[in-house]
């Protein structure tokens, strides 16, 4: 029934940059679906940290480029939980009362986050030819809250048969990340960075994925500065969630 | 017992200096261990009194719309409740500025004479720094509230609005006690700690000249004030002694009786997960001619102390509908981390770095806003459904705004005080970079896209690994995806 939809792709600044990988395997995961997937190389950053700083006028600069680069009426299916929820829910806000307040709202009405888009429009099934193993799941606070994705990230994992979803202490506390927050409050951050890596390291899961690569790279930097302390010597990894399925549906070694 | 000349010490410091609060907060492991299980234990109790969501939505709404519609017709509710409250035989003072509510207040204990002020737990007498103000001019004000009484002994600040010695162990306690308390053993038992205490205050009850309460919330229909509480203090110290004063900020008005129920119902279960607390006082004046108890004379001070300001703006209006439970605080991943003490204001946490600009302006807390990760458990949790990180957002706005500029509105005292033309230059460049594909492209590997995110690499690097850039971006491998493709 999707074989001929298309969709957009849109990936992140901190995909584009850190996690391209993440970017390449959402790509052939829906392509397998029969998905046609454009990915607009004027594409950048969806003007999340401007927004979050104070700085509109520079978000909706931002916002507005992005809006251009996704002609027509297709879907944009977001990698991160974050960047659609600023897509989706801020947009609108931040054009409120402004002429491109219809376009504007016509555009954040088409963004689905990604494992929204396999789940609850694909209903993607998969084949996971994997190895067992443990792994907890991350959802950054805005998709938890804005998106809910919290269920659809764990359903995706649950149809990978042989993985162990793990839930963590505190699963839905902030891992201390917050854009410019870990840079603005760096001591605050760190102990809450260093509170979440110790929980997910105590529920016994060798990694964790997360559709947000914002919070991997806070988590992830603290889980390897970690790892050469005496109690971390086994090591803990963190990767998107499109990375693992497209890893463990085609058996690749992991 | 002793008294401590030492109270104002956190004044001298500048409320700027949040980050090197933050620092030592975040330093100290006990500290933070204590803050955690304090506050999971809070967040269980809550939780376990709300567990019907459809009820809990249901309920919130209506606390929400309570607010809004007071808040909607605050002056004249406000005006109401004044003639109300005459006619019941209370006297109204009206204050605007802390400097003021104090003069009035010391004004009503001079006509008294009174020497000892009792006082039931007042967050706002801590916003005007009352006991300070007193102490001044030679009264003493006693706090009655076990948390108040503690953090006094110990001549510190509240560190929470509920509980505000959280952030004491039994032990620090015991230590206090035997030195501060004449003639007791140190224990670490907490029904005897308890038992000291309480013997501690009733002597005080007695022979105080007056006494003085906050309030939870003043009902325009009837003049009414409403105080709730656990210990019995609240009552005491607005009965016993022949003069009451109570003291509230504007925004405490409800229209009428019925709309408290419901506000009750949210603020104890929010704020300690009980269903109901062991006093809710209902004070409608002073003693009548039949009436064997209460003070002979009530008066009520209406502090607006910036409140106005933020009433002003109906977006930033919505800070006024808080009921003072502090849940957003318990809730809050930053509170928790850094305690009370770590904001230097009077009110933390969340609802403190929203209420807390209009009460001491932007300039003073320019930090605030800024300290959150915006990730919505305040708002989630709140009972009246203030939207803490909206607005919280509109406050950053406000810092790094000047007049003159599109998004400048007219409402904060010192707006703009984060402003720095080396920031704002920062982010137009980033902006530029990321409206221009090639510029975006071009800057990948210098990391202008996200050098403003990560400024400085030694913040980052005390606990994390740099992250690596990818030797080939999405875009390019994309690119070469669909190229083979084709
Ligand atoms: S802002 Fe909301 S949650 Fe926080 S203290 Fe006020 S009413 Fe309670």
């Amino acid at each position: 029934m999707h074989s001929n939809s298309s969709i957009y792709l849109f990936g992140t600044c901190v995909v584009d940059l850190f996690f391209p990988q993440a970017g390449i395997s959402a790509l052939k995961i829906l392509e397998r679906e029969g998905i046609q997937v454009s990915y607009p190389q004027a594409q950048s950053c969806c003007g999340q940290p401007a927004y979050t700083s104070g700085y509109l006028d520079d978000a909706r600069r931002v916002a507005l480029a992005q809006i251009a680069a996704f002609p027509g009426e297709a879907p944009i299916v977001v990698l991160s939980g974050s960047c659609a929820g600023m897509m989706k829910h801020h947009y609108p806000t931040l054009f409120s009362g402004m002429p491109e307040e219809t376009s504007v709202l016509q555009f954040s009405a088409r963004i689905i986050e990604f494992t929204a888009y396999l789940v609850e429009v694909l209903n993607i099934q998969l084949q996971d030819l994997g190895p067992a193993e443990s792994v907890a799941l991350h959802t950054s606070c805005t998709a938890r809250r804005e998106m809910g994705t919290l269920h659809t990230g764990r359903e995706l994992l649950r149809r990978l048969k042989h993985i162990d979803l793990k839930i963590h202490d505190h699963e839905s506390e902030c891992c201390g990340f917050g854009g410019t927050f870990s840079v603005r409050h760096p001591d605050i951050s760190a102990a809450m960075v260093q509170d979440k890596t110790a929980a997910l390291r105590q529920c016994g899961a060798s990694k964790v994925v997360s559709a947000d690569c914002g919070c991997l790279l806070n988590i992830t930097g603290a889980l390897q500065k970690q790892q050469g302390e005496p109690d971390h010597k086994v090591p803990f990894a963190g990767l998107h969630i499109a990375e693992l399925i497209w890893q463990r549906t085609r058996g690749e070694p992991l | 017992m002793a008294t401590h000349p030492r109270r104002a010490a956190m004044k001298t410091e500048t409320l700027h200096d949040f980050t090197s609060r933050s620092r030592a907060a975040t330093a100290d492991g006990e500290q933070r261990k204590k803050f955690r299980s304090a506050m999971d234990f809070l967040i269980g109790k809550r939780a376990a009194q709300f567990p019907d969501t459809a009820q809990w939505t249901a309920l919130r709404e209506s606390g929400q719309q309570i607010r809004q519609r007071a808040l909607a017709r605050l002056p004249d509710l406000l005006a109401q409740f004044e003639k109300k409250a005459q006619q019941n035989g209370m006297t109204v003072h009206w204050a605007e500025t802390p400097q003021e509510a104090n003069q009035i207040i010391h004004g009503i204990l001079q006509q008294q004479q009174a020497r000892t002020l009792i006082k039931g737990k007042s967050m706002v007498s801590e916003e005007i720094e009352l006991n300070h103000y007193l102490q001044t001019h030679s009264i003493k004000a006693l706090e009655s509230d076990m948390g108040e009484f503690i953090v006094q002994l110990a001549d510190e600040k509240p560190s929470h609005i509920i509980m505000p010695a959280i952030h004491k162990s039994k032990q620090e306690i015991a230590t206090l006690f035997a030195a501060e308390i004449d003639d007791t053993a140190y224990t670490e038992d907490v029904d005897e700690l308890i038992q000291i205490g309480r013997q501690a205050l009733r002597r005080q009850f007695l022979n105080a000249d007056a006494g003085l309460s906050g309030v939870n919330f003043a009902i325009a229909e009837t003049g009414t004030l409403c105080l709730v509480e656990n210990e019995g203090n609240g009552r005491l110290s607005t009965s016993v002694p022949r003069v009451h004063i109570a003291i509230t900020g504007i925004e405490k008005m409800l229209e009428n009786l019925a709309d408290l129920p419901p506000l009750l119902t949210l603020l104890t279960r929010s704020a300690t997960g009980q269903p109901i607390t062991t006093y809710v006082n209902l004070i409608s004046g002073p003693r009548r001619t039949d009436e064997q108890d209460g003070p002979e004379e009530v008066h009520i001070v209406l502090l607006d102390n910036g409140r106005s300001q933020a009433y002003a703006d109906v977006q930033l209006r919505q800070t006024l509908q808080c009921i003072r439970c502090g849940a957003c605080m318990n809730h809050c991943p930053v509170y928790t981390r850094i305690g009370g003490h770590a904001y230097g204001t009077t009110y933390p946490g969340p609802i403190g770095s929203i209420i807390s600009p209009h009460l001491l302006g932007l300039e003073e807390t320019r930090d605030l806003p800024s300290a959150s990760t915006l990730c919505g458990a305040c708002g989630d949790v709140c009972p009246v459904k203030i939207p803490i990180p909206e607005l919280l957002l509109r406050l950053r706005v406000e810092n790094v705004t000047r007049a003159g500029t599109k998004d400048h509105q007219e409402v904060m005292r010192g707006q703009g005080a984060k402003y720095r033309l080396s920031e704002k230059l920062a982010w137009q460049a980033w902006s530029l970079v990321n409206v221009k594909p090639a510029l975006y492209l071009a800057s990948r590997r210098s990391v202008t896209g996200l050098r403003h995110l990560i400024p400085s690499a030694k913040s980052w690097t005390q606990v994390r690994v740099m992250p690596k850039i990818a030797p080939q971006s999405l875009h390019e491998l994309i690119k070469a995806h669909q190229e083979k493709k084709s």
